[in-house]
């Protein structure tokens, strides 16, 4: 549907700067009232300040690129001060170091960004592009004709075609369905796969596709301003003096996908910026670690150190001026600007400012940068993130965020194309008391399955699903050997369904199931040569082992969350009357007929069985009915159905009793496929103490039933409480009884508050935390979310969730999952992480600290909102455990290394100035400290930063918790900072001082002079560099070759330049800038000034050594353990060692397979849909003939909002919560 | 002094991406799966150290083993130097330079002369190496530092008639540029110091003192030069310009050898040096080991004419005539010896100390508890 962009547009756009300036996006959205929209009147909506249809997420264009970005760039406080100082040495009175000493640091460093930023933009550019160049046809002048997205206009009529995405949020007007239904997937929404319908009004239904007639309506649309509320909209229609009540089920939502339906109309009333999905995304806010935050306050901090440093020493200068240098002035004049000695402090103030400035270094964010990019490229370089089926490596997105990931402590993860894959496969199942499903191999042992097992052939069946796999020969086998029992089971699988099916060509079948498990189901008798072929409101067509079949469908007894089963009465070819039906274990099992017994004791343990492996269960039965008795019921079933008192507890009744004494058949066991590896994953991310939550869009039983298959809940858990409230009150109250529960009636005291005492509360209560030794679940729906979200509940919510070790939230909406990332944000000091792979996880996407996409089928939205992407949740484990580890690790050696190295290259001025008369003179030569940070240290640490390792990835995913360091923050925290600033002063100290002590009196060894500025210079800087690279070497774990190089070659270099500089040759062209002429050889072939040199770097580095060996010796972290275990074991070969494969062992749990609420039995009876879809013949484009029947019925069901959600019994642990999860009326979120 | 060794680390077996690539990542197909290379793979060859106690405490230990004997040759060396020193400033009332320092005063034209006289306890062998040495004197403030043209000291024409602005005040006098400018030039060190030597029977004896060959090789013929190069007549070089403020001679008559006069003059050489630290002494003369045989200062008594022409009471610095001989390690200097003897003690002592600790309470099996 993309139409593919030509360069020459895209180039267009970037050089028209304002186009879409007409629009005033900017506006603030809440100062709209009301929006009045007229259909195809563009002047009168002109009038108002609506948002057209272009999105724009780029920050610049070609023009405004420069001085928006430098204005962007002078607003980060180091940029700025650094263009202060430059104007500041531009004084000659204050002028302590010559102005290229900064410029040149600080042009590298706008250039590096600014290139960095352009490139980020362009793609920003090119993906705008790409969406607002999709098209669309709109009705113009009674014309349809194709406009681009970012043409089209609030008021405009335009046309959608079948699985087309809806442009913007429209009014739908009329469809090529009967009664103006059509059907949309808001999989980019909300996340949830199944398909929604949306009816028009009956009044703009009968425009139908008359262009005349389209082209003529005026109606005027009165509504609400944007909102970001996916599930509610309220307006008015005004048309023809009449008024039409407009709400949320006739709006189509842009982000929305056309499914099964040939056409509509619709009518824009929001677009572009404005539009729900836009709104719901939320600001695209400026991520930054929690370490770069920690690195603007010591910025900030070094900079209060630094005025403290001027004023010292500007004070010093006063008094200097006024003991000594009063008395200097024979030799030293005042020059005329200097009035006195507090005058001159000041200047000198600003002149150490500017000598001093080297502690706060430049290229520092610089180098920060280049690592971050260099780990991003690690990541998209990383082959075991690469997913090869779908040719897809990791990307990161972001390039800021890297060292983050190895501090994250909170995972919220969606569930639906994240852990799972949404495909539900029928896996197992147990005919007559036999199951079927598990290989063995000759000795009879179980088989694990995997991509090399021998599939079931199933090419004797020509109407077969080919991606249908199933490993167990022998119920082929059983099959063909016509065992009536399994094929009674395949028969009921084919008929007790309310499946649609669609025959594009002739044996090519498309079943349309609203819920992928009866799909499943139906497709897995498919294959065994039970086929569903058709069916009209009587009959179901079956292609029965090869021969047609036709059963007359008498009566659906409709599935609902009371029923918990669905049963139908078919009449055979042969005459016989069959119940057959399907449902949840514990219901059937009790209307068996007692002759089953043996049967169900046996099929009871098979089920229990299968829930252990994490499979959905259900139990078939089918039931011979007596004609007399059944014409009866009949009879009974239509007086109660158009009775108008207690209708619904009749029918009941009714099935009630015609459900009973059933024989049992068998029980089926589907997999809700979750990705490859996730249970490992989790259970990995557990052991590093990541707490992991669920926030989920489906229903409660699915997301329990993921819960358990993945690992996240067991049986063994002591507790697992379920939160259905549906007041504020009843919410309350059951989370407070979790939670008092969990602590005991002891401690009862909330802990959540920001005031400040919270960081002291919250290390008592984590490690409270952790004297929790029993495990705990908290399981909320998306309606007690709402409630517990609330300002007063959201601390009990936070408090109990995180006791829980599981917490899983379903039927959530997308900004609830924000919400809940912004709760656990703002209460825990804590990173967040949310992946997730649909429109509806963008917002919690962009909300947490981290946000991961999960590059699935389900459209690029949460990819593009991500800050990292690929293929399968299991990567993950990689991101967080290697590169996140290594990022972090490699971040803070590189902070605190880069601190402690501008600490002792500077503070040797500030020793000076007490010997210098606190005058602002520089030890170094002004080429030393312009060339030090940027040429002579910047490569060695950076390679440090990039390459650093100090456990190699096989340990990192092995020994879990050697993440933990990260989330406790002690690589890098305040107190390593002043570690590192105390050894970066200590060294500058002893820089100063031996030569200080050592040149007093000394003399070269001809008698002639060292003790000179320029010698003593030379002298520090050498020792200097020496010691810096000395501490490079000690700081650096992992010696590649490129650390090497860096290291020597930085060594090499500083000499090279040193003795170049102070060439003759270069002296002879430029005398006034390099003064230092011979200095280098003067004093460099003194074997006096090389023992000063050796002398001063045995001192540096002396206590360094000592304490980092007492500290590994004596108290070794767990990465010092494995690096010598690492070293140790280095000479045999480490074996792989695969983390012990985790299985649920796990007791009987009742799972009901539906994930749908409601039946449509009734729909498929009365039949009404299934004329209309004659009258349209379906098109090849995929549309499901009849599909609609049951959508009008769900949307009839849906209003009554009544289906009565029970919380699926966990036997698990049900005696005891059985007073916790009193069921409860669950509602429909919308 | 690290326990290492080098490990390729393995190949990782990638089973489970080769079991997923299937056909896509044929050759054939651009494929965007990532090249397999150390680099790439963060799986670079690489030398990992680790401090153990293997090697931490053998380093300690020879580092003090090395420190102390250099430390105590240093030592030695430095107390084999023979170094005597006379403060000739004139503090108190009974120093013969008293008058001197009283009087004087920049303008003065008659110079002021005064003899101090000492005695040396024992006999300096070798070349004698003979320096003033001021206090208190900052040649490392910023504002004298920078008030200097080394253009202009390096013979630059343009820069002789227009000093560098560095140079204010002392840049120009009279409208005409001062020639050398600024406050280091215009400082210049001008007393005259004589050596003699008493005989036992009362004759005074001038000890030649050499005064070529004080200033850096490089000072003396790349960064000073005379302007005009070759041209000797520095008078006319030197034309249209004046002379430092505080100077009674113009550049161009410091010496009478042509060689040693104008800017490549070593004794403005020496002082156009900045000094590091406000203490410092610099290189005046030398006095040439005559012979073999006798020493080139004798014991016995000596008297240091002055010819008194730099004040220093002003900001209470001292002047100091130092004689002195040098060894292959420079002059007296005890500090380097004591610090080394220092530092290889506490090595040694360290070394001990870690020892012991490791010992007693060191966790020498590091890896037996990590989980597996």
């Amino acid at each position: 549907m993309t139409v593919p962009k030509d360069m020459a547009e895209k180039w267009l756009w970037m050089l028209v700067p304002w186009r879409g300036r007409r629009n005033p996006r900017n506006k603030n959205p809440g100062q709209e009232e009301e929006r009045r929209v007229k259909a195809s009147d563009r002047d009168y909506n002109e009038k108002f300040p609506y948002a057209d249809n272009r999105i724009r997420t780029s920050k610049y264009n070609i023009f405004t690129f420069l001085p928006i970005n430098l204005f962007e760039q002078f607003q980060r406080v180091a940029n700025a001060y650094f263009l202060f100082l430059l104007i500041l040495q531009l004084i000659p009175q204050i002028s302590s170091l010559s102005w290229f000493t900064t410029i040149v640091p600080l042009v590298l460093v706008l250039t590096i960004t600014a290139v960095k930023d352009a490139t980020d933009d362009y793609f920003r550019h090119k993906s705008d592009q790409q969406v607002n160049s999709r098209q669309s046809q709109v009705l113009i002048n009674g014309k349809l004709q194709n406009e681009k997205w970012m043409n089209v206009r609030v008021g405009d009529i335009i046309k959608l075609e079948n699985n087309q995405f809806v442009a913007a949020d429209l009014l739908l007007l009329s469809s090529s369905e009967p009664y103006g239904l059509c059907y949309v997937e808001t999989a980019e929404l909300d996340g949830e796969t199944n398909l929604k319908v949306r009816q028009a009004l009956t009044v703009t239904s009968e425009l139908g596709m008359d262009m005349s007639k389209l082209a003529d309506f005026d109606g005027e649309v009165v509504c609400e301003p944007p909102n970001n509320k996916l599930d509610r909209f309220v307006g008015t229609l005004y048309w023809k003096d009449s008024r039409y009540p407009l709400d949320n089920e006739k709006l189509l939502l842009r982000g929305c996908v056309l499914r099964n339906t040939e056409w509509c109309f619709g009518m824009v009333i929001f677009a572009g910026p404005q539009t729900k999905l836009m709104q719901n995304c939320g600001r695209t806010a400026f991520k930054r670690t929690s370490i770069e935050r920690l690195m603007n306050t010591l910025v900030l901090w070094i900079f209060g150190f630094l005025l403290c440093m001027g004023i010292i020493l500007a004070i010093g200068n006063s008094i200097w001026e006024e003991k000594v240098g009063k008395n200097f002035r024979d030799y030293l004049v005042w020059e005329d600007v200097l009035s006195n000695s507090v005058f001159s402090g000041f200047l000198t103030f600003w002149s150490y400012i500017i000598i001093l400035n080297t502690v706060v270094p430049i290229s520092l964010y610089v180098s920060v940068e280049v690592i971050r990019l260099g780990h991003s490229y690690f990541i998209n370089w990383d082959r075991k993130m690469y997913y090869g089926q779908r040719d897809m490596p990791a990307e990161a997105r972001t390039t800021t965020l890297n060292e983050e990931l190895g501090q994250v402590e909170y995972i919220f993860s969606d569930k639906t194309g994240t852990l799972t894959q949404n495909i539900m496969v029928f896996n197992k199942c147990s005919i007559n008391g036999k199951t079927y499903g598990d290989v063995y191999d000759e000795f009879g042992h179980k088989v694990e399955i995997s991509e090399k097992t021998p599939c079931v052939d199933f090419s004797f069946n020509p109407l077969r699903d080919k991606k249908f796999h199933f490993y167990d020969h022998s119920l082929v086998e059983a099959i063909k050997l016509g065992d009536p029992m399994v094929e009674e089971f395949f028969r009921l699988l084919a008929l007790c369904h309310t499946v649609m099916s669609e025959e594009k060509n002739e044996g090519e079948l498309v079943y349309q199931a609203q819920s992928p498990d009866e799909g499943a189901l139906v497709t897995a008798a498919r294959n065994f040569g039970f086929v569903f072929r058709a069916r009209t409101p009587e009959t179901i067509t079956l292609y029965e082992m090869g021969k047609h079949v036709t059963y007359q469908l008498l009566a659906i007894l409709d599935f609902n969350n009371v029923r918990k089963r669905m049963s139908v009465i078919v009449r055979n070819p042969v005459g016989q009357i069959k119940l057959y039906s399907k449902g949840a274990d514990t219901i059937l099992f009790d209307r068996l007929d007692p002759t089953n017994d043996d049967l169900m004791y046996t099929t009871s343990e098979h089920l229990n069985e299968f829930a252990g492996e994490g499979l959905r269960t259900l139990a078939l039965a089918y039931k011979d009915l007596d004609e007399e008795y059944f014409a009866d019921w009949m009879k009974r079933l239509h007086i109660a159905s158009t009775t108008l008192e207690n209708r619904e507890e009749l029918l009941a009744s009714l099935y009630e009793e015609i459900e009973q004494d059933m024989m049992l058949l068998g029980a089926t066991a589907i997999e809700d496929k979750l990705q490859e590896g996730v249970a490992e994953t989790i259970a990995c991310l557990t052991l590093s103490s990541i707490k992991i939550w669920v926030l989920t869009g489906d229903k409660l039983e699915t997301a329990m039933n993921i819960g358990y298959s993945c690992n996240m809940l067991r049986d063994d858990m002591n507790e697992v409480f379920i939160i259905t409230g549906h007041t504020v009150l009843e919410v309350q109250q059951q989370l407070r009884r979790a939670k008092e529960q969990i602590l005991g009636s002891g401690r009862e005291t909330a802990n959540c508050s920001k005031d400040a005492e919270k960081t002291e509360q919250y290390r008592n209560d984590s490690v409270f935390e952790e004297t929790i030794t029993s495990e705990y679940a908290l399981i909320i729906n998306g309606h007690s979310l709402a409630h517990a979200l609330e300002a007063d509940l959201e601390c009990l919510l936070l408090d109990t969730a995180c006791l829980c070790k599981t917490v899983v939230c379903c039927r959530v909406t997308p900004l609830q999952k924000a919400q809940v990332v912004e709760l656990v944000k703002k209460y825990k000091r804590a990173v967040t992480l949310a992946i997730g792979d649909g429109a509806n996880d963008v917002s919690m996407i962009k909300t947490a600290h981290i946000g991961v996409g999960i590059s699935g089928q389900e459209g690029m939205q949460a990819v593009l909102a991500s800050d990292y992407s690929f293929a399968q949740f299991r990567y993950l484990q990689r991101l967080l455990l290697v590169h996140g580890r290594w990022s972090y690790y490699r971040m803070c050696r590189f902070l605190c290394y880069f601190f402690y190295k501008n600490f002792a290259f500077t503070l040797v001025h500030f020793w000076f100035g007490f010997f210098c008369g606190f005058s602002a003179q520089t030890v170094y030569d002004q080429w030393f400290i312009t060339l030090f940070n940027i040429v002579y240290t910047s490569l060695p640490v950076l390679a440090m930063g990039l390459f650093d390792q100090d456990v190699n990835e096989q340990n990192s995913l092995r020994q879990p918790k050697l993440y933990e360091p990260g989330q406790l923050n002690l690589l890098f925290n305040k107190r390593q900072f002043f570690m590192c600033t105390l050894q970066g002063i200590y060294t500058s100290c002893v820089l100063f001082f031996i030569p200080y002590g050592a040149f007093s009196n000394t003399v070269r060894d001809d008698g002639s002079h060292i003790a000179d500025q320029q010698s003593f210079a030379v002298t520090i800087a050498t020792s200097l560099i020496i010691v810096v690279s000395v501490q490079i070497g000690l700081d650096t774990n992992y010696w590649t070759a490129v650390n090497h190089f860096y290291i020597w070659g930085s060594l090499t270099v500083y000499f090279s330049i040193l003795f170049a500089m102070h060439s003759d040759g270069i002296f002879r062209i430029f005398p006034s800038h390099f003064p230092f002429i011979g200095t280098a050889r003067n004093s460099l072939t003194q074997t006096s000034v090389w023992l000063v040199i050796l002398l001063t770097a045995v001192i540096c580095v002396m206590p360094v050594v000592a304490i980092r060996f007492l500290r590994t010796d004596l108290y070794p972290t767990l990465s010092d353990k494995v690096r010598h275990m690492q070293q140790a074991s280095r000479k045999q070969r480490p074996q792989e060692q695969n983390l012990k494969r985790v299985r649920r062992t796990s007791s009987r749990r009742s799972a009901y397979a539906f994930s749908h609420q409601e039946g449509y039995g009734e729909l498929i009876t009365s039949g009404k849909n299934m004329k209309a879809a004659r009258l349209f013949p379906a098109p090849p484009t995929g549309r499901i003939p009849g599909s609609s029947s049951w959508i009008e019925s769900l949307l009839k069901k849906r209003t009554e909002m009544a289906s009565g959600a029970a919380v699926g019994p966990l036997n698990g642990s049900a005696e005891r919560s059985k007073s916790e999860n009193t069921p409860v009326q669950q509602q429909h979120i919308d | 002094m690290m326990a290492s060794s080098y490990n390729a680390k393995e190949e990782d077996g990638h089973h489970s991406v080769s079991a997923a690539s299937g056909p896509s990542a044929g050759p054939s197909a651009k494929s965007k799966k990532p090249d397999n290379t150390a680099f790439k793979q963060q799986r670079l060859p690489a030398w990992q150290p680790i401090l153990t106690a293997g090697t931490v405490l053998p380093a300690f230990f020879i580092i003090g083993l090395i420190f102390i004997p250099i430390g105590i040759g240093l030592f030695v060396t430095s107390n084999n130097i023979r170094e005597f020193e006379v403060d000739y400033t004139g503090v108190d009332a009974s120093s013969p330079c008293f008058t001197c320092s009283q009087t004087y005063s920049w303008n003065s034209s008659i110079p002021c002369k005064c003899a101090v006289s000492f005695s040396l306890e024992q006999p300096f062998e070798s070349n004698v190496f003979m320096y003033y040495g001021l206090s208190n004197f900052y040649q490392n403030h910023r504002r004298y530092v920078k008030s200097r043209d080394d253009s202009q000291l390096n013979g630059d024409k343009a820069s002789l008639r227009n000093p560098s602005k560095e140079c204010e005040p002392y840049r120009s006098h009279d409208n005409k540029p001062i020639a050398p400018c600024g406050a280091i030039a215009n400082s210049l060190f001008n007393d005259t110091l004589e050596l003699f030597y008493i005989d036992p029977n009362g004759t005074r004896t001038q000890i030649p003192l050499v005064k070529k060959g004080i200033a850096w090789w490089t000072d003396k013929h790349v960064k000073f030069r005379n302007p005009g190069g070759n041209n000797f007549n520095l008078t006319v070089v030197f034309q249209g310009t004046t002379k430092p403020v505080n100077w009674r001679k113009y550049v161009y008559e410091l010496d009478t050898d042509p060689e040693n006069n104008g800017f490549v003059n070593e004794d403005f050489i020496v002082w156009m040096r900045t000094a590091a630290l406000p203490t410092f002494r610099k290189l005046y003369r030398i006095i040439q080991k005559k012979s073999n045989m006798t020493p080139t200062l004798p014991r016995g008594n000596y008297t240091l004419d002055v010819t008194y022409n730099y004040p220093v009471r002003s900001f209470e610095g001292r002047k100091r005539m130092i004689l002195s001989t040098i060894s292959w390690m420079g002059g007296k200097n005890p500090f380097l010896g004591i610090a080394y003897i220092t530092v290889g003690s506490v090595c040694f002592f360290l070394g001990v100390v870690l020892l012991i600790i490791h010992h007693k309470y060191g966790n020498r099996n590091n890896s037996a508890d990590i989980p597996n």
